[in-house]
């Protein structure tokens, strides 16, 4: 009981900073980025929020001469101003007479400055149209929801950083069908974009399939990309060419690759390690988003390795800072991802009973533990294996759980109606778990789940809960992740079966690859996380008790 | 006193079942009492004839004064030997301190929890301990309530009052700043007030329960609690009209009870079968339910018969509401019904079972929490969902 309210009082001196850093801002025409301040927490970076990180690093002159324009440095400078503006907005109330006055010159300095070129923010719902009174109105509507996370923020008692907010209060995540915003993160990208075949119409707003068509690309850049260190390099390539997958895999190489650049990393010239690391961390990451887009947990991960950066005091030494954050860095892959697996695995060996008949789909690193713990504990269950095409990941899982000598059915996922009159539990993994209990899964996941359900058979979600996520997700079309379209043209095994080879060619076929799909909290019963087992209703609470200790730890 | 307590009890026999008998059956009853106790000193050391009874239905019956012929059967059998005298409640200096005997003998006490009594045990152990550090006291709290857990496992509210106590004290930080009498004093009286927090606790749910019952309502109540009869006493008490029906309660008759203490305040009662809950349940505005036990899902495990009623409210559409003590909320996540540990009891058919047939003799179900409206408890008016939200608060 101790420790929420402890916690809450540490909150209360926050909002004093808020107003005296508002003072500060003021102060000074000329804007400058503010030092970081203690127990900043950034949101997590998006597609969007990498690209916009490149386009910050194109400040620089001497890494990129030839984007280094003075009508962009202007445009990023009127940027921030913005967000600052609509930032100050929810201070109002806290501030004094005085402080209300300088904020309201500093909104009409910025006025003055926006006006010499038109607004670039974007609605945050919606497609963007060409024409002036379009966008104006659709900012307009999206102005409240804009506010409203910052509000959020300051309601849970923690304050993102101004880079972090000015990417919070435009849009959340960038629309691919934003066709201006599109071409400026193309023209700051690494590699050469490829324009996209037969969109499907109602996806286009995600990120389109292209990075596994980078390969050959990025093979032959490697030598000439000087500003991606090498193990990030090899981590990129391996994730577009699918050597890395699964959510805690790719989460760990991102976090060992980080740590050999930190290990490499000389503080330039004339500049601060905390804030020039981080633009480093930034640029790696938008290069792995160009590689393929960021799971949760790898969101949750950058989060945590940028507010351990920003926790940095300008004190230490630069050996001692880069220790320090490859310590921090090994204690959350060890408690986070290594421990937290085993802690699930005792939860969860204790719902499987003799006589059991376990459902699994594809293929999860942690069900895989639950399973062959069980079956060295002496426990007699059978394990129903339930794939699908096109990854047909679960033949890999059920390969090394024959080798260890369980049995088990194979099926598809067309007959796990058919199969699951016999299961007594399902096992599931997760990408993600999301506030309102939503669980962001390989497609498929959530087919399992209602069939489950049907059948009145208990469905257990194995998942660390660092993959816990504040958001809300209430379909699988708003965030989602494209595969390969040839890969559902193509029948592994099968060369002569190529009936759809030709597929791109014709103008009414699309072929859509789905990666995840959403499951509804209604069909899963118990959540098994190393915070213990939770109904799906107490995500929130861990959310929100334990993503700050996350965070600070 | 030893004799005293005893003629307590069957006094109490006596009244509730055979005001007016005569002085023989007056004789059978008082070595029927002394019966039960031989029973239970018998568990304690291990030799039983049942050894799969749950321990916590064996003294709830003992409560309520519950007769069935398997009863009148063993306290026949008890009349030809003579009882041994019984030993004094309080230790004997030359005998070990017990924390189960001290258990037992909190535990006969009809109004006290069984929680409470686990934490008044666990108060004697803090008392007579001779520990000088909070290291060593802790370590003995740890053994006592791990025996205490052990010796009935089937109990969930027993378990939880065990773990609630150790909660607090290892997680009470302002210990580590006091010396160790003052520390251990303040244990000894946290343990003491534990028992008016029970008290208060079910004073709070009254409270907050009458909100919900309106006059001219009809409220369906299945098994003995004293959680639940304390609402409808205070719903008497101030004066609203409402009709309450009594499940029988086979086996144990809990409603026969319940119906007899209703009876008494003036409640108009009906006396159902434990079948007749689908036929009546029309009639009925919402049903009143305690709790053996609060689990994390936020679903209750209580009385066989429970999750039946409440299927039944559920595609009706009646409210279903479980009065609990806070303290009842325990860390366990039943799946399905054959995922807990069993607790058998004895069940009573009347007739002679022949031995190829099998008799189900779980005496507790699981209801899941879809099925249930409201929770009333001293921490307020919960939803199920919020059952795993304080236990993440209180133990994590």
């Amino acid at each position: 009981m101790d420790a929420p309210r402890v916690s809450r009082a540490i909150g209360d001196p926050k909002i004093r900073r808020v107003g005296f850093f508002a003072s500060d801002s003021s102060a000074t025409d000329s804007l400058m980025i503010p030092s970081p301040r203690h127990r900043s927490i950034p949101v997590p970076p998006t597609h969007p929020s990498g690209d916009r990180h490149v386009a910050s690093g194109s400040y620089d002159p001497t890494e990129y001469p030839k984007l280094a324009t003075g009508i962009e440095k202007r445009g990023e400078e009127e940027e921030e101003k913005e967000v600052l503006q609509s930032s100050l907005k929810p201070l109002k109330a806290k501030t004094t007479k005085a402080e209300r006055r300088a904020l309201q010159e500093a909104q009409r300095a910025a006025k003055a400055a926006s006006k010499d070129e038109g607004s670039k923010a974007v609605a945050e719902s919606g497609r963007g149209t060409p024409g002036k009174s379009t966008k104006q109105s659709s900012q307009k509507k999206g102005g409240p929801s804009c506010v409203s996370p910052v509000a959020t923020d300051k309601n849970a008692g923690n304050r993102p950083l101004d880079k972090d907010r000015k990417m919070d209060a435009p849009s959340p995540r960038m629309q691919f069908d934003d066709k201006s915003r599109l071409e400026k993160a193309r023209r700051c990208a690494v590699v050469n974009p490829t324009e996209s075949r037969n969109k499907v119409e109602l996806f286009q707003h995600l990120p389109q399939y292209e990075y596994g068509t980078q390969l050959p690309n990025l093979e032959s850049k490697f030598f000439q990309i000087g500003s991606v260190h090498p193990a990030v390099f090899e981590v990129g390539l391996r994730y577009s060419a699918g050597d890395i997958s699964g959510g805690n895999a790719r989460c760990i190489a991102m976090l060992r690759a980080f740590q050999d650049a930190i290990r490499d990393y000389c503080t330039p010239h004339e500049k601060v390690l905390v804030r020039d690391l981080a633009s480093k961390i930034s640029s790696y990451v938008s290069f792995f988003t160009e590689c393929r887009p960021l799971s949760m947990s790898m969101g949750n991960a950058i989060r945590f390795v940028k507010s351990r950066i920003v926790n940095l005091t300008l004190n230490h030494s630069e050996f001692e800072a880069k220790t320090t954050l490859c310590s921090d860095i090994d204690r959350f892959i060890n408690e986070k991802i290594i421990l937290a697996d085993k802690v699930i695995v005792r939860h969860a060996f204790t719902k499987v009973k003799d006589g059991d008949v376990l459902l699994t789909y594809g293929l999860s690193c942690v069900v895989e533990m639950i399973l062959l713990y069980a079956y060295e504990q002496g426990k007699k269950f059978r394990v129903v294996v339930v794939d699908s095409r096109p990854r047909l990941e679960g033949q890999a899982l059920l390969r090394r759980l024959v080798a260890k000598g369980l049995s088990c059915t194979y099926t598809h996922i067309n007959a796990v109606s058919y199969i699951m009159h016999e299961v007594t539990r399902v096992l599931l993994g997760a990408s993600a778990v999301l506030s309102n209990g939503t669980v962001y899964s390989r497609v498929g996941t959530s087919c399992v789940a209602m069939v489950a359900h049907a059948f009145h058979v208990p469905v257990l979600i194995c998942c660390e809960a660092y993959k816990f996520h504040e958001r809300v997700q209430l379909d699988s079309i708003c965030s989602n992740e494209l595969g390969d379209p040839d890969a559902i043209a193509r029948v592994p095994g099968r060369m002569d079966v190529s009936y759809l080879s030709n597929w791109a060619s014709e103008d009414n076929l699309r072929l859509l690859n789905l990666m995840y799909d959403a499951t509804p909290s209604d069909y899963v019963s118990v959540i098994v996380t190393d915070y213990g087992m939770l109904p799906p209703t107490s995500v929130p609470v861990i959310v929100r008790e334990y993503g700050r200790e996350h965070l600070l730890m | 006193m030893y004799l005293l307590l005893t003629l307590i009890i069957f006094s109490r026999l006596l009244n509730s079942k055979t005001p007016g008998e005569g002085e023989g059956r007056s004789e059978m009853w008082w070595r029927s009492a002394s019966f039960i106790m031989d029973r239970q000193q018998q568990q304690n050391q291990g030799d039983s004839s049942n050894p799969n009874i749950s321990a916590y239905y064996e003294t709830r019956a003992a409560h309520h004064g519950v007769v069935t012929s398997d009863w009148l059967a063993q306290a026949q059998a008890a009349i030809g030997p003579e009882p041994q005298p019984q030993p004094q409640l309080s230790p004997d200096p030359d005998k070990p301190f017990s924390v189960i005997d001290q258990f037992n003998s909190w535990r006969k006490q009809p109004h006290l929890a069984e929680a409470v009594a686990a934490i008044r045990a666990l108060a004697a152990v803090i008392r007579s301990s001779q520990a000088t550090t909070m290291m060593q006291l802790e370590i003995e709290l740890k053994k006592a309530s791990d025996s205490l857990k052990s010796w009935d496992t089937s109990s969930i509210s027993l378990t939880a009052g065990c773990d609630l106590f150790m909660r607090y004290v290892t997680r009470t930080s302002a210990l580590e700043y006091e010396d160790f009498n003052s520390a251990k004093s303040r244990l000894i009286e946290r343990a003491e007030k534990f028992g008016e927090i029970s008290y208060k606790a079910r004073k709070v749910i009254a409270m907050l329960s009458q909100d919900f019952i309106f006059d001219g309502c009809t409220i369906l109540v299945h098994g003995f609690s004293r959680v639940v009869f304390e609402v409808l006493k205070l719903a008497a008490q101030n004066n609203k009209l409402f009709r309450v029906f009594c499940t029988e309660g086979r086996p144990d008759r809990t409603g026969l009870r319940l119906s007899n203490e209703l009876a008494k305040l003036d409640v108009p009662v009906k006396l159902l079968i434990d079948s007749a809950v689908a036929y009546t349940m029309d009639e009925v505005d919402m049903v009143f339910v305690g709790a053996d036990g609060v689990v994390e899902s936020g679903g209750i495990i209580n009385m066989m018969g429970t999750y039946q009623i409440a299927l039944v409210a559920h595609s009706m559409n009646k409210p279903v509401y479980v009065a609990a003590e806070s303290y009842k909320f325990a860390r366990l996540y039943p799946l399905d019904q054959k995922d807990l540990a069993p607790a058998l009891r004895p069940i009573d058919f009347g007739v002679p079972i022949p031995s190829k047939v099998e008799v189900e003799r779980s005496a507790r179900d699981y209801t899941p929490p879809q099925y249930l409206t409201l929770l009333f408890t001293d921490l307020g008016v919960l939803t199920p969902s919020v059952v795993s939200d304080e236990l993440i608060q209180l133990y994590l």
